[in-house]
């Protein structure tokens, strides 16, 4: 395994006191890699402004969009409010980690297949997640793959598209015409 | 954020010194969980803590039964994890449905059980530093109070603070009578789920009965609460259909003789109060009852009385009452789990 030292390269300070460094280590993409960084950096910027690795978005730095979801020891989860000092150790996989060399991740051809994306910004999460989602195995349903895809905003409305993508890759039948409800539905209830 | 010292440590005797480490009152060390609320405070500036402990690598994760027959669940155990729990989806499927119906699943896979009992309000005033909030910075005032009040409280609010606490995984403990298992240096000490969040009153910037130096460490379910596994059910109703705070939510749990009376009931309503809200003189009315809309009606009545609006909130008290009724006729027909559980399972629980 190939093993690079970051500690060395200075990064840009917002700051202008000496703040101290915490060693980490972090094995990204299959890479093991050393940083010194500050306590607040998040995991978000260390993979963005640290490592230039672009793919995972800043949507929204609070939680509310999904455009930073990564796999952290395999699970999915929002880099933006991932303090990097607290990932010490971890396994993480972006977008850019997805492919084998020219192979393209069977989601990723997907997405192109079913035209899943229109402007793209929200795609690397939507992947991500989508990786995520198939590992937890709790989705069966393509009721069960919208609301377990939620917590990943597509502002150009890709929705179905990406469900569809999704399906697919599981082997999930696109739905049947729902019934009609028979006794009173939870809002939020996934009803295949 | 501001800059803040950091460790790590890896037993709980170590976090319980570490917490204590130039503790400043004006910037009070916190522990960190997931961080999703704290990491977001943070930013905002809301919280600005010289220190966390991130509690992370603390043996505090399991799920596990307790000699009585009830569950244990750790602090540290994910939200995620604590919802697909197979003995927690089957003995409280209750809880099950209302982590599932908050936050996304990334959210979820991150949040612990400790840190989502602490979760701060999602008041839009609180968030912003540039306007007064008593929760915040007490004794400035309350812009909530005659602003934009949406998602505030219709009950138990008071003239310093009307924030509503923002969990589902608390409505559902609350209901299921739960237990928190708490440490600092000084000990250890258990707290009725019920006198752990409290009302605003005149110190709305203490959410909770916790000191500071407080660890929770365990969340426990009484054994006798598995009794109402299959009639449960967790409404939530909100601006949107997935990913949102809830604006009424209603937990109910029955159990049922076999003659259709309903013999126990449990309900407790979020999105509400500065905590979880549940009056058990309101779920006695149902006891040795037969279910029917009126008496369900009677019962919203009691859970609501002396609900009072804000004016932009006002829609809230006639939408908890008509939920408090749906969930019940719901629960009366059995359990939802708000699981995928595919096409054949979820037939037969719509049964
Ligand atoms: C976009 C978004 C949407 C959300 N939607 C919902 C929703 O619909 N429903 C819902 O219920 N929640 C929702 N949440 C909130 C989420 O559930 C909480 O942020 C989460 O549960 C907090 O857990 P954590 O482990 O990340 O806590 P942290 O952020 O790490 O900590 C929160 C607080 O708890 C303290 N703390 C943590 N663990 C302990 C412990 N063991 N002992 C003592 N103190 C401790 C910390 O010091 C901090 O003050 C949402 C969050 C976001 C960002
Ligand atoms: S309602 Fe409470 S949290 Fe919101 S501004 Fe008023 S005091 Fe602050
Ligand atoms: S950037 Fe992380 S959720 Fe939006
Ligand atoms: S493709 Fe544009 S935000 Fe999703």
């Amino acid at each position: 395994m190939l093993t690079e030292n970051h500690a060395t390269a200075t990064p840009p300070s917002p700051v202008t006191m000496a703040a101290p460094l915490y060693p980490i280590e972090l094995t990204v993409n299959g890479t093991r890699h050393q940083f010194e960084i500050e306590t607040w950096v998040t995991l978000l910027d260390l993979l963005r402004e640290r490592m230039l690795l672009t793919g995972s978005k800043k949507g929204c730095d609070h939680g509310q969009c999904g455009a930073c979801t990564v796999l952290s020891n395999g699970r999915r989860i929002n880099a933006c409010l991932a303090l990097a000092v607290s990932q010490n150790g971890h396994e993480i996989t972006t977008i850019e980690g997805l492919a084998d060399g020219n192979q393209l991740h069977p989601l990723q051809q997907a997405f192109i297949d079913h035209d899943a994306l229109q402007c793209g910004y929200c795609t690397p999460g939507q992947i991500c997640s989508a990786v995520g989602l198939m590992r937890e195995g709790e989705a069966h349903t393509t009721a069960g793959v919208r609301e377990l895809m939620s917590g990943n905003v597509c502002r150009c409305g890709a929705y179905p598209q990406i469900v569809q993508a999704v399906s697919q890759v599981m082997g999930i039948a696109p739905a049947a015409q729902p019934e009609a409800p028979v006794r009173p539905t939870v809002v939020g209830t996934v009803l295949s | 954020m501001n800059p803040f010292a950091y460790s790590a440590p890896t037993d709980t005797d170590a976090a319980l010194v570490a917490i204590q480490t130039d503790f400043n009152d004006s910037m009070p060390n916190r522990f960190l969980a997931g961080g999703t609320n704290l990491v977001d405070l943070m930013k905002a500036d809301v919280m600005h803590p010289a220190r966390l402990v991130d509690v992370n690598g603390l043996p505090l994760d399991a799920i596990s039964e307790t000699a009585d027959g009830g569950l244990q669940l750790g602090a540290l155990a994910r939200n995620a994890d604590t919802a697909y729990h197979p003995w927690v989806r089957t003995r409280y499927p209750l809880l099950t449905a209302a982590i599932l119906a908050g936050a996304s699943p990334q959210i979820r896979n991150m949040a612990s059980n400790g840190g989502n009992l602490l979760q701060r309000t999602r008041c839009h005033y609180f968030y912003d530093v540039g306007v007064p909030c008593n929760k915040r910075d007490p004794g400035s005032g309350c812009s909530a109070i005659g602003g934009v009040t949406r998602q505030h409280a219709i009950l138990g609010a008071s003239s310093h603070c009307i924030a509503t606490h923002p969990s589902d995984l608390c409505v559902a403990l609350a209901a299921l009578g739960a237990r928190v298992h708490v440490q600092s240096a000084r000990g250890e000490r258990e707290i009725e789920f019920a006198d752990f969040h409290r009302l605003p009153g005149d110190t709305p910037q203490h959410d909770t009965t916790l000191a500071a130096d407080e660890l929770i460490t365990q969340i426990t379910l009484p054994a006798e609460a598995a009794a109402f596994a299959a009639h449960s059910v967790y409404l939530k109703l909100r601006d949107r259909a997935s990913y949102a705070f809830a604006l009424v939510s209603v937990a109910a749990a029955l159990q049922l003789d076999d003659a259709g009376r309903i013999t126990q009931a449990r309900i407790a309503l979020g999105g509400v109060a500065h905590k979880p809200w549940r009056k058990p003189d309101a779920e006695a009315l149902l006891h040795g009852a037969l279910p029917h809309d009126a008496l369900f009606a009677r019962v919203a009545d009691a859970l609501l009385e002396g609900a009072q609006g804000q004016g932009q909130n006002d829609f809230k008290i006639t939408l908890a009452h008509r939920a408090i009724i749906r969930v019940l006729q719901s629960a009366v027909v059995g359990t939802l789990t708000n699981r995928d559980e595919g096409d054949a399972s979820a037939e037969e629980s719509l049964q």
